[in-house]
């Protein structure tokens, strides 16, 4: 028995689609078997929502009288850096960027309290934000500076843009050193005294979709509260890492690029993070929905916390020094029962993504596409898949100076 | 009759050092109380204390300590949550020495216990939405 994404549509618009979430669909299939439910199912929905850097927005100001070119020219937003060397007004700001009086790390752990992702989250909560520009002027673009107070709604168009998010999996950390570090992982307390990890697990898009068989180019999904696509692989992608029988990834590996409409989205998933003595970053929002077009399919989507597995690894040694070793893998299972044991002994653990709130992204999608309010979109390029050949690389550090430093 | 309970900082300036405050506190106020951290330099002494009483017993009994020349560092000073930034993400979780913070094996929401929190301000800049928040 299988459907077409087609198929799938028209039930949607008829207000007849059958949808679970990806942690609802796991029982479903439990009772139902395999066969029936992907007979019955339509669509199985995911999410989730964590700190994703490689996040950034750009928009169009609109011009000023007179008129300035900000291209080549400096611009802030609410004294956060942002980057105007596109055209004459276009301006794109990153997530990661601080303002250039914070004082980062040189008290060591720095605050980081507010940066990029704060303005951002601040443009999406419909607050003005400060613009201040100089440019050098040219004929057409005489004027050299510009402060103003800008918002959302005035722009022309507001895009939210992310080169790397929604990672299929990712590394587990714990500090192994005698004193406490700080990092993206968050806060690691010395000797293995806590273990963090960062994923919605089995409600994760790409941990139901392990082999990329709906997820694509164009794949319309949820993202930061509105509606946003698929725009290519994410970067860093690197599909041929070790996996489980069922084809789950067991390190980090499928990443996404999603690109979507600012002016649709809504705090409640586009929210500022600061790591301590990290820096700033932005928590996403992202669900994506897997149409049900065959028992495969549905067979992916019933991949349990139990059935993930990821890698535990040092990170006051082994991450920064890129080494290979593991300190051990455990499953999400584990993970989430609070503690796990490693060499015989036990480690709290503690999550720096939302699992509430991918669960809640998860359901609004699902109603959504229950509603008729969110139709599928057949992906119109199939992300690199394991045999791709497609492999992530690690700089290939050239000195500038050969031999003569 | 509401019952209260509030932590404080007391500084004993060296002269007091020796006074059996803490006996008054039960004896005379009737307040329950927690010693949560004590320690003596050769300058001062620091005590952070929870008490738990009748609202008019505590007055009375803060009212004692005032009187007897106690400094009172940060008088009801308290961490709270703010619910509308908090995620429900765990990274508090295995950041507090006081597990102030559990995890709804059912919601998997992050439940804050005030009650058990000691105030060592460790969540604050932990918490990446910046949710928790100390009060004086
Ligand atoms: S202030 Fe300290 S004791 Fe209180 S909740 Fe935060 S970390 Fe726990
Ligand atoms: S770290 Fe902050 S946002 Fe996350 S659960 Fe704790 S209080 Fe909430």
């Amino acid at each position: 028995m299988s459907k077409t994404i087609e198929e799938i549509n028209r039930k949607i618009r008829e207000g007849k689609a059958v949808v679970f979430t990806a942690e609802e669909i796991i029982g479903v299939v439990r009772e139902k078997g395999l066969e029936r439910a992907a007979a019955e199912v339509d669509v199985v929905t995911t999410g989730t929502f964590g700190p994703m850097c490689s996040s950034g927005a750009y928009f169009n100001i609109g011009h000023s009288k007179p008129r300035i070119k900000l291209g080549g020219g400096r611009v802030y937003l609410n004294d956060v850096p942002a980057y105007g060397g596109f055209a004459a007004a276009d301006v794109m700001i990153g997530a990661n960027a601080l303002p250039d009086d914070d004082p980062r790390n040189r008290v060591h752990p720095g605050e980081f309290n507010y940066g990029g992702g704060h303005v951002i989250e601040e443009l999406v909560a419909g607050r003005d934000v400060k613009l201040v520009a100089q440019a050098y002027g040219t004929d057409c673009y005489p004027r050299k500076k510009l402060e103003t107070w800008i918002n959302i709604k005035d722009l022309n168009e507001a895009v939210l843009f992310n080169m790397r998010n929604s990672y299929q999996n990712y590394n587990v950390a714990v500090n192994l050193s005698d004193k406490a570090i700080y990092t993206y992982m968050g806060t690691l307390k010395p000797n293995m005294g806590n273990i963090t990890y960062c994923s919605a697990g089995q409600l994760s898009p790409l941990l139901n979709d392990p082999l990329y068989k709906t997820i694509g180019i164009g794949t319309r999904i949820f993202l930061g509260g509105g509606t946003g696509y698929v725009a290519w692989p994410g970067t860093q992608f690197n599909p041929g890492v070790p996996r489980t029988e069922s084809g789950v990834p067991k390190r980090g590996a499928g990443t996404l690029a999603v690109i979507g409409d600012l002016k649709q989205m809504n705090p409640r998933y586009l929210m500022g993070a600061s790591m301590l003595g990290y820096g700033v970053t932005l928590s996403v929002g992202i669900g994506v929905p897997i149409p049900i077009l065959n028992e495969e399919i549905l067979k992916f989507t019933t991949v349990t916390d139990d059935d993930i597995f990821a890698a535990v690894i040092d990170y006051s040694s082994v991450y920064p020094e890129v080494k290979p070793d593991i300190v051990a893998e455990v499953s999400y299972g584990q993970l989430r029962s609070g503690k796990v044991v490693i060499n015989g002994r036990e480690i709290p653990t503690g999550s720096l993504s939302s699992y509430p709130r991918a669960r809640e992204i998860a359901s609004t999608l699902k109603e959504w596409i229950t509603a008729g309010k969110f139709e599928l979109s057949q992906a119109v390029e199939a992300l690199p898949d394991p045999d791709s050949g497609v492999k992530f690389k690690l700089l290939n550090e050239r000195p500038i100076n050969g031999d003569r430093l | 009759m509401t019952i209260t309970t509030k932590k404080i900082a007391l500084r004993f300036p060296r002269h007091l050092v020796d006074r059996p405050v803490v006996y008054h506190l039960i004896k005379e106020y009737n307040l329950e109380l927690n010693i949560l951290k004590a320690s003596i330099s050769s300058e001062e002494g620091h005590m952070v204390l929870e008490l738990r009483g009748e609202r008019a017993d505590f007055d009375k009994g803060i009212d004692y300590l005032t009187r007897t020349g106690l400094i009172i560092d940060t008088l009801c000073r308290e961490v709270t949550r703010n619910e509308d930034r908090c995620t429900d993400c765990g990274a508090c979780v295995t950041v507090c020495p006081a597990s102030s913070f559990t995890v709804d094996p059912h919601t998997r929401e992050v439940v804050f216990d005030e009650e058990k929190c000691i105030v060592c301000g460790l969540c604050i800049l932990s918490c990446p939405s910046r949710s928790m928040e100390l009060h004086f």
